[in-house]
């Protein structure tokens, strides 16, 4: 592939650009988008994507309920964030331009398909008056094509049915923004033809209408809307794209390999986690087992057996799971075996917004279980790390014999982003050690077992069935210290109580100390968590760009704290706290550090875009 | 994975062998008891080393049983074991596994995780210790107690239709479905075994006495006095009969339902010939039938038993043809398996 695609070099160079590509919920804008960010990504810019859809697969035709949209920016250098305003938008219908023109920059590039603006689709958007047409848009550019008649047309020569050639018209939009942005061909075109590979006249009406909107572009006079993004200075090294939910399966795939002993996936669909069931169920050669279980209940239950016959028990889900599987959990806890729980976010409560992304679950992650139940807790902080995450949360469950909740969110989740593939040679190990022997003698000298007999990380062996001579029960009653009877004793209870907390909070020894990013001397710390990382350091650059000083400190462990997190907090005047939550982090650590942590929250289904945070810790940093 | 220690030589044991050392905390007179003792003593004809023995339970006195088989155990929440159990006998395709409980644990709470588990055929051998009453809960009616009951919760009478376990057990699709009762030690071990040899999920039904909150609730059929005239043995490729001389017999009508004759008014010939290999489950269920509660005609045995693929055999099958088809996983192909680009 060649970098040079331009070769009259006519396009002007821009750093980055933000396109937002918005239609009806079967116009197929995520794939519209999710092939401008792969050819993107081949070509080498640095990328970072928002798919925003909604939960409807077909949504009522040309309401604004049914509008789909994939937003995505480009860069020649790194970026963190999918952008705050978009510099362009695609409206494929009058319903896409109303719900996400509000987001487009001051000035910016409307590209619509004029075809859809007609009187039944402005009425069903909500126009009085055609906005092409009453001035409306009078301080954008608008750039008016037909892209269903233009289409049309070129699918005529090929045999395919009209209906049928207009459903290609998001290639026609992809041919042409391919073109404004220099976006290199051959990865589009491979992918129709392996995409579509058993329909040839879908392919032949996708090529065209893909060939169609580039030389669109080309011949219409749009030539001053013609850039090129060159492709980002990133550290050298083989990349890919990748979003959330695939780095975490492939994550989890290799904490299995690196623990050398089997996955086991139990897992009930829902949204926003069920591309891990599908991508884990493709991988069976890796001794992956995927369940596809009859509730959410089942799911971590068969997850538990799993872990309790020596296998890693995964299941995931998103916050309704969470809240059916609290009471497994709990049995996890109690009967300390290994088990990985995912927590994909989304808006809450009770359903919510299901294809919406939301950071509410932390309170929930931590808390969300009768009695005293204490879980470590990994957080994901942007599309690729989730699969670091993943393998963390792993070593801490089969090492701690713990179950761990590892949240991620819908926006990580269908995020893309480049990612350096790693050296799997360089990833950490997962020692096991399952118990074999007899650890402790009886009265007459025999040597017997004791599940509940524990090591100086106060960890009790993992003895698992078929294995001779320590057999032994287990259950969800309170066992005595050491030999795991059935005890009610009440000092045994305190004491078992005591161990559990402790043993959670030992693990504070064995997991990173936080690092401050930015000016350690600054008077101002912004804490987050989660997948505000890309916007609250999108933000924090802008500021020290400007010569002010703000640092920024990162939570990937929520359960127990970096043990430094404490005395680090307390050498900043203030402490802001971003959350897509009404201030969940900022709640627990005012009550663990006592430090007057202030909240920036957001619940509105989407990310905080880095320019909010600008402003709003702008005031903080100049007060 | 590590090697995962499977017993291959099985050494000669007891059933003291098979007994923890853990006090059983039974009501004294429990029918818990008998079923335990019956399956300590039955264990060791088995041909399965403790280690490899698995009694995963729920919630209520039936499922405090693993507590008191010196073998694997778990004792876990209230209904769930089933689900529990079925990833454990998915993970490790050579253990035997066990579920016990009671019928307000697998029928109520765990109702959803009983029927998935016999329609997918784990391999997993589910005990259902049927006495009709909550007992650890100290005595509220359960899904198997007879409408109109009167109990701590229902006191003018319970409004509830029961469930058939047998009946609900078929129409899950269950491979393997039984009956049993705790007062005959010897029927239950041949079920048992029975269960026990059979490749798939089997789910047996134990009548069992609580002598606290439901006293004599099958005094009626399973007494040594009662039972020629009302337990109906169910035999495999014999005609379905019962009484002193067997001249009470079950015919099918013209609807199919099951109906209780005088065989010498209809001839031996229209008795039903009892076929546990049958496919169909029709037969089966009319025999389930029978009986709305325990005061009538009950069969006993085993109803069904049909080879179906087996669950976690199929799991492992498709991950050995994984493996052929893609050879083993190779993690620095997957992480390079979408499109990449060097910088």
């Amino acid at each position: 592939m060649t970098n040079t695609l331009d070769p009259k070099n006519e396009a002007q160079d821009i750093d980055q650009v933000i396109v937002r590509f918005a239609g009806d919920s079967g116009d197929g804008m995520q794939l519209t988008g999710d092939r401008f960010t792969s050819a993107s990504a081949l070509f080498g810019n640095d990328l970072a994507t928002l798919p925003d859809f909604p939960a409807e697969i077909r949504a009522p035709q040309g309401t604004l309920a049914g509008v789909s949209a994939f937003q995505v920016q480009i860069s020649n250098h790194e970026i963190t964030t999918p952008g705050d305003a978009p510099n362009v938008l695609v409206a494929m219908n009058p319903a896409a331009l109303k719900s996400d023109l509000g987001r487009l920059e001051a000035g910016g590039t409307i590209i619509v398909n004029t075809d859809a603006f007609e009187e039944r689709n402005l009425t069903k958007a909500g126009y009085v008056d055609n906005p092409l047409e009453d001035g409306s848009l009078a301080g954008y550019t608008v750039i008016e094509v037909q892209m269903t008649t233009l289409t049309k047309e070129v699918a005529k020569d090929l045999g395919v049915k009209p209906r049928d050639a207009e459903r290609s018209k998001n290639f026609f939009a992809l041919g042409l923004l391919s073109w404004m942005y220099s976006r290199p061909l051959d990865p589009t075109l491979e992918w129709i033809d392996a995409k579509f590979s058993s329909r040839p006249e879908v392919v032949a009406s996708n090529k065209a209408a893909f060939h169609a909107g580039h030389a669109y572009g080309e011949t219409a006079e749009l030539s001053e809307h013609h850039y090129q993004v060159r492709p980002a200075s990133l550290e050298s090294g083989t990349y890919t794209s990748i979003n959330g939910n695939t780095a975490l399966s492939w994550g989890l795939i290799a904490a299995g390999q690196q623990a050398a002993i089997p996955l086991f996936l139990g897992s009930y669909p829902i949204t926003p986690a069920s591309d891990i069931l599908h991508e884990l169920s493709k991988h069976k050669n890796f001794g992956v087992r995927t369940f596809q279980a009859e509730d959410e209940i089942a799911a971590v239950g068969a997850a538990l057996g799993a872990s309790y016959g020596g296998h890693i028990g995964i299941t995931t889900t998103s916050g309704p799971g969470i809240a059916l599987k609290g009471e497994t959990i709990g049995l996890a806890i109690s009967l300390e075996l290994p088990l990985v729980v995912i927590d994909i976010q989304r808006g809450g409560p009770s359903t919510g917004l299901p294809t919406k992304t939301e950071a509410s679950d932390l309170m929930m992650a931590m808390y969300g279980r009768h009695g005293e139940a204490p879980m470590p807790i990994v957080a994901a902080y942007n599309p690729s790390q989730c699969f670091y995450a993943a393998i963390e949360a792993v070593r801490i469950a089969v090492k701690y014999r713990t179950p761990v909740m590892l949240l991620s969110d819908g926006y990580l989740a269908n995020g893309s982003a480049p990612w350096k593939i790693p050296d799997v040679t360089t990833l950490p190990e997962i020692p096991v050690d399952y118990a074999t022997e007899p650890n402790q003698t009886n009265e007459d000298g025999e040597g017997v077992f004791w599940p509940y007999l524990r090591d100086d990380n106060l960890v009790r062996p993992w003895a698992i069935p078929g294995t001779p001579g320590l057999m032994h029960r287990i259950g969800g009653l309170e066992k005595e210290d050491g030999t795991g009877n059935v005890s009610y004793s009440p000092e045994n209870h305190a004491l078992m109580t005591d161990i559990r907390e402790a043993r959670i909070a030992k693990i504070a020894d064995d997991i990173p100390l936080v690092e401050v990013e930015g000016d350690a001397d600054a008077s101002v710390c912004v804490l987050g968590w989660g997948s505000t990382w890309g916007a609250i350091t999108g933000a924090v650059r802008r500021i020290r760009d400007r010569g002010d000083k703000i640092a920024h400190v990162h939570l990937t462990h929520l359960n127990p704290f970096p043990k430094n997190l404490g005395e680090v907090l307390a050498g900043f005047d203030q402490v802001i706290v971003p959350e897509l939550n009404l201030g969940q982090l900022s709640k627990l650590v005012r009550a663990e550090y006592l430090v007057d942590a202030q909240s920036i929250t957001k619940v509105m289904g989407q990310p905080f875009t880095a320019g909010e945070l600008e402003t709003a810790l702008s005031e903080a940093v100049r007060a | 994975m590590p090697e995962t220690p499977v017993t291959t030589e099985v050494p000669e044991t007891s059933k003291a062998d098979w007994t923890s050392d853990q006090e059983v905390r039974w009501c004294p007179g429990c029918g818990d008891y008998s079923i335990l003792t019956a399956v300590q003593l039955m264990m060791p004809d088995l041909g399965v080393a403790r280690e490899n023995t698995v009694f995963v339970s729920g919630i209520g006195c039936a499922a405090r049983f693993p507590y008191y088989m010196n073998t694997y155990g778990m004792h876990s929440i209230h209904g769930r074991s089933p689900a529990i159990a079925s990833g454990l006998a998915i993970a490790r395709p050579e253990l035997d596994v066990w579920v016990v409980g009671g019928d307000g644990d697998m029928l109520s709470i765990g109702g959803n995780h009983l029927i998935h588990a016999l329609r997918r055929n784990v391999n997993i051998k589910i005990l259902l210790f049927n006495n009709q009453i909550y007992g650890l809960t100290k005595g509220q009616y359960s899904p198997t107690s007879e409408p109109g009951k009167v109990t701590k919760s229902s006191p003018y009478g319970s409004l509830d239709q029961p469930f058939n376990p047998v009946s609900v057990a078929l129409g899950a699709e269950a491979s393997f479905v039984a009956r049993t009762h705790d007062m005959d030690r010897k029927h239950m071990q041949a079920t048992f075994r029975r269960a026990h040899e059979h490749k798939g999920a089997a789910l047996v039904e134990v009548f069992q006495n609580c002598n606290v909150f439901n006293d004599g609730a099958f005094d009626l059929i399973t007494k040594k006095a009662n039972r020629d005239n009302m337990l109906i043995d169910l035999k495999h490729g014999e005609p379905i009969t019962f009484g002193e001389n067997g001249e009470r017999g079950v015919m099918l009508d013209a609807s199919g339902c099951a109906v209780l004759v005088d065989v010498a008014d209809v001839g031996v010939e229209r008795i039903v010939v009892h076929d546990e290999l049958q496919p169909d489950p029709s037969v089966a269920f009319a025999l389930s039938r029978l009986a709305s509660n325990p005061t009538q005609p009950t069969p006993m045995g085993v109803f069904r038993s049909v080879d179906r693929p087996e669950y976690a055999e199929a799991t492992s099958a498709q991950l050995a043809a994984a493996q052929q088809q893609h050879g083993p996983g190779d993690l620095h192909a997957l992480l390079h398996s979408l499109p990449t680009w060097e910088v």
